[in-house]
């Protein structure tokens, strides 16, 4: 590993810092089985929403869309253990240390890991979502889902099922990068993805309780899960209370918010 | 000769017994300050969201509303919702039929023959549709009674006080095959018979109403339920229903002992009276005697109300109130994790175990100790959470569904016992996969994730009731805030409450997984080197 001193450019140095990131999270055995465990539960919860749904006559208000996608519900658990284990696992076995003492500068290094996780995951996520909707367009046509009834099979050729299917792998990238920030400040992984999980889960859960529909609203609106799954949505967008695109920018201050934090943190504390 | 003796300390020997290793595991809990304010965050995480939605819950209209629609159409308008009477047994009921009545004064019974009952609607099905002879403490709502009766889809029922129900002679009820009722009252025994011919009677059953006076009102019913169906993709969910009437046929009415009135008197026993039902139907709800033959039509039900907000009852439940253990059990497993895995992480199991050489009780020991604690604190957080919030919201007038004292104390220990249980298999699992991240997804996939994909309505409740059977989190039936009733038809879906296994039959699935889990975690403990 080179030092800055060694005279790189700033460019050669950064791919230096990317290349050796890679390498650590590309020879950990873990990182493999996570992004297919991601990609598995996704394709697998998905397949059996649509396989439990029906839709016997006309007009029943189902989403098929959102329904073949549902599997990211689960899906994104996974996604976030992925990006925690990615930093916290090197503060477990002390590795952390080498880091930096090989790459002090420390932004840079935590940039790296993000791209690398945020890259990994949309890669996993591209396929997942992928195969999700294709397994819609096979299940749903079978469970009362046909022109008939007012739903064309599902297609990416279609345009807010295209937005629908792009915005949940963005959003299983931005689940990763909220995680990211969160184990970068945190440290250690059973607090960063028990806390990830529950910020995750605790919006839609609150919200299906309340009857206030004015908090009700107003929780939708700020929940990273229930304000980013909006852009699965691809009917009723007048009852949404944020239209897709608005929806995941929630999840991406989320995102950032965490980042900055788990960055300040990162640069500041001894490690 | 002298004899030498060896010498020997005068100090006892240290004991490695359980207590001293239940102490060091203790003491090990207790001064890690991170694990002890997990604990408490547990505990104000899951109260202050049950206060939370004790806040933001709508109070419900306190007066009584009439005109207005009822039922699941109105699907989370708290203030549409009719006042519902109280049963005998304490809980919530609707009691709302036609009734062609007479006051029997002393014992007697009363015997029809049933000919017809048929919806109003060829559209609507009814098979809780109801239509038969009831002997009833008075006209009150929720009082007392006993009734037989033919139904739309399920044979001759007896049923007593809302809650009881208990089947006679199978088989729709048709011209061709009628059904022939009987009611007799000795005291406060009242014993119900059927029979096909009015010659051959079975006993169908017997109550005995406590407290019933002497003069009682008796006579002739029909009622129908509301119909409602619910589909659900994720997300959304649609919903369709509506009252119906139904309309029966009876003749061969004949009575025993002493009825000082001359002549029936048809009304609707009901808390919005007639115009509350909102049907229109060809016959408006009534009855017509001619030549010994009564043609009755009633709509409403005489059954207990089901929570949820898909349901008729009150929409707010103890059970919703504890929606945030879901939260509180993620910090609990996140504590029991770390229990565990910090050993590895530090190293600290060697001296554990070169100071405690036999690994089963290691183990044993720390399962009692954070399970003991994980228990401790989801019982304050429980009982908290049911006692405050309900007040709060009684106190801002929301209709909270009434729970008898046994269902509280369920709920409560039930979820207390529910945590510590999950803090064990925590354990275990911790112990089995060593690693904090792996553990914890687990156990969050396994145990939380499951309960969470059922709160909002939507996710397909197919997929939703295969998880909350098999997987620990079946253990959330605990929290099951009311029983289902076979005679009501309702939505009963986890998202209202309904889970799909029995309370504690829910319970011992996660105790399985656990013990399985601990089998597993004290077998690898040994084989493996720390």
């Amino acid at each position: 590993m080179s030092l800055p001193a060694a005279g790189l450019s700033r460019a050669r140095y950064g791919r230096e810092i990317l290349h050796a990131e890679w390498t650590k999270l590309r020879t950990r055995a873990s990182t493999g089985w996570l992004l297919l465990a991601a990609a598995v539960l996704t394709i697998a919860v998905s397949t059996a929403a649509d396989a439990a749904a029906a839709c016997p006559s006309g007009g029943c208000q189902a989403d098929p869309a959102k329904l073949s996608l549902s599997g990211v519900w689960a899906g994104q658990a996974v996604v976030a253990v992925i990006a925690v284990l990615a930093i916290s696992g090197e503060y477990s076995t002390g590795m952390i240390r080498i880091t930096l003492t090989a790459m002090p500068r420390r932004l840079t290094v935590l940039a790296a890991k993000a791209a690398l996780i945020a890259g990994l995951v949309l890669a996993a996520g591209a396929a997942a979502v992928l195969a999700s909707v294709l397994a819609g367009r096979l299940i749903l046509s079978g469970h009362g889902f046909t022109p008939a009834h007012g739903y064309p099979p599902l297609s990416l050729g279609h345009g807010p099922v295209l937005r629908a299917a792009c915005g949940s792998v963005l959003y299983l990238a931005l689940i990763a990068l909220l995680s990211f920030g969160v184990a970068t400040a945190v440290r250690e992984s059973a607090v960063a993805i028990g806390f990830v999980l529950g910020l995750l889960y605790l919006f839609p859960v609150v919200t299906s309780v309340i009857s206030n529909q004015h908090w009700q609203r107003h929780l939708e609106q700020i929940g990273p899960m229930t304000a980013g799954l909006d852009i699965q949505a691809t009917a009723n967008l007048r009852g949404l209370p944020l239209t897709p695109w608005e929806g995941l920018g929630v999840l991406a201050l989320w995102a950032a918010g965490a980042l900055t934090i788990g960055a300040l943190a990162f640069r500041f504390r001894d490690a | 000769m002298t004899t030498v003796t060896p010498y020997r300390s005068t100090a006892r020997d240290a004991r490695d017994g359980f207590g001293q290793l239940l102490h060091a595991e203790w003491t090990k809990f207790r001064t890690v300050r991170g694990w002890v304010i997990g604990m408490i965050l547990a505990v104000l995480i899951t109260a202050g969201l049950g206060v939370f939605v004790a806040k933001t819950t709508l109070p419900s209209c306190s007066a009584q509303t009439s005109g207005g629609q009822h039922g699941p159409v109105q699907h989370g308008a708290a203030c549409g919702q009719p006042f519902y009477p109280l049963g005998p047994g304490g809980e919530q009921v609707r009691d709302e039929f036609y009734f062609v009545r007479q006051p029997l004064a002393g014992n007697g019974s009363i015997t029809v023959r049933v000919t017809s009952l048929a919806p109003q609607s060829q559209s609507v099905r009814a098979p809780w549709s109801k239509a038969g002879i009831i002997i009833k403490d008075g006209t009150g709502q929720g009082s007392a009674y006993a009734a037989m009766m033919a139904t739309g889809g399920h044979g001759v029922r007896m049923q007593w006080n809302y809650t009881g129900d208990t089947p006679g002679l199978p088989g729709a009820v048709s011209a061709a095959s009628p059904r022939w009722l009987r009611l007799t009252r000795d005291g406060d025994t009242i014993t119900g018979y059927d029979s096909a011919d009015g010659a051959h009677w079975a006993q169908v059953g017997t109550v005995a109403l406590a407290g019933l006076p002497s003069t009682v009102q008796a006579g002739l019913f029909v009622t129908s339920p509301d119909y409602a169906t619910y589909s659900s993709s994720l997300g959304s969910g649609s919903e369709s229903g509506g009252p119906t009437e139904s309309t029966a046929v009876f003749d061969h009415v004949s009575r025993t002992g002493t009825w000082p009135a001359r002549a029936w008197t048809g009304d609707y026993a009901g808390a919005g009276g007639p115009t509350a039902m909102g049907v229109s139907g060809p016959n408006p709800p009534g009855y017509h005697q001619a030549a010994g033959r009564f043609t009755v039509t009633g709509s409403g039900d005489i059954a207990p109300l089901i929570a949820g907000p898909l349901n008729d009852g009150p929409a707010i439940t103890v059970r919703d109130f504890l929606l945030g253990t879901f939260a509180g059990l993620i910090a609990v497993a996140v504590v029991a994790t770390m229990f565990m895995t910090a050993e590895y992480r530090r190293g600290l199991i060697r001296t554990t175990l070169a100071a405690s050489p036999n690994r089963g009780r290691v183990l044993a020991a720390k399962a009692i100790v954070i399970g003991s604690a994980a228990f401790v604190a989801g019982l304050a957080a429980a009982a908290g959470v049911v006692l405050i919030a309900t007040d709060i919201a009684r106190r801002s007038g929301t209709s909270v569904f009434p729970e008898p004292w046994p269902t509280e104390l369920r709920i409560i220990a039930g979820t207390a016992a529910l945590i510590a249980v999950a803090a064990i298999f925590t354990l275990a699992i911790a112990t089995m996969v060593r690693r904090s991240a792996t553990a914890i997804l687990i156990v969050i996939v396994t145990l939380v994730i499951p309960d969470v994909l059922s709160a909002p309505p939507g996710i397909p409740t197919g997929v939703t009731d295969w998880l909350l059977r098999i997987t620990p989190a079946a253990a959330f039936a605990v929290q099951q805030p009311a029983p289902q009733y076979y005679q009501v038809q309702a939505n009963y879906v986890p998202s209202s409450g309904y889970y799909p296994l029995a309370p504690w039959t829910g319970f011992a699935v996660l105790c399985a997984w656990t013990a399985l889990a601990l089998v597993l975690a004290a077998y690898l403990l040994r084989r493996r080197d720390a």
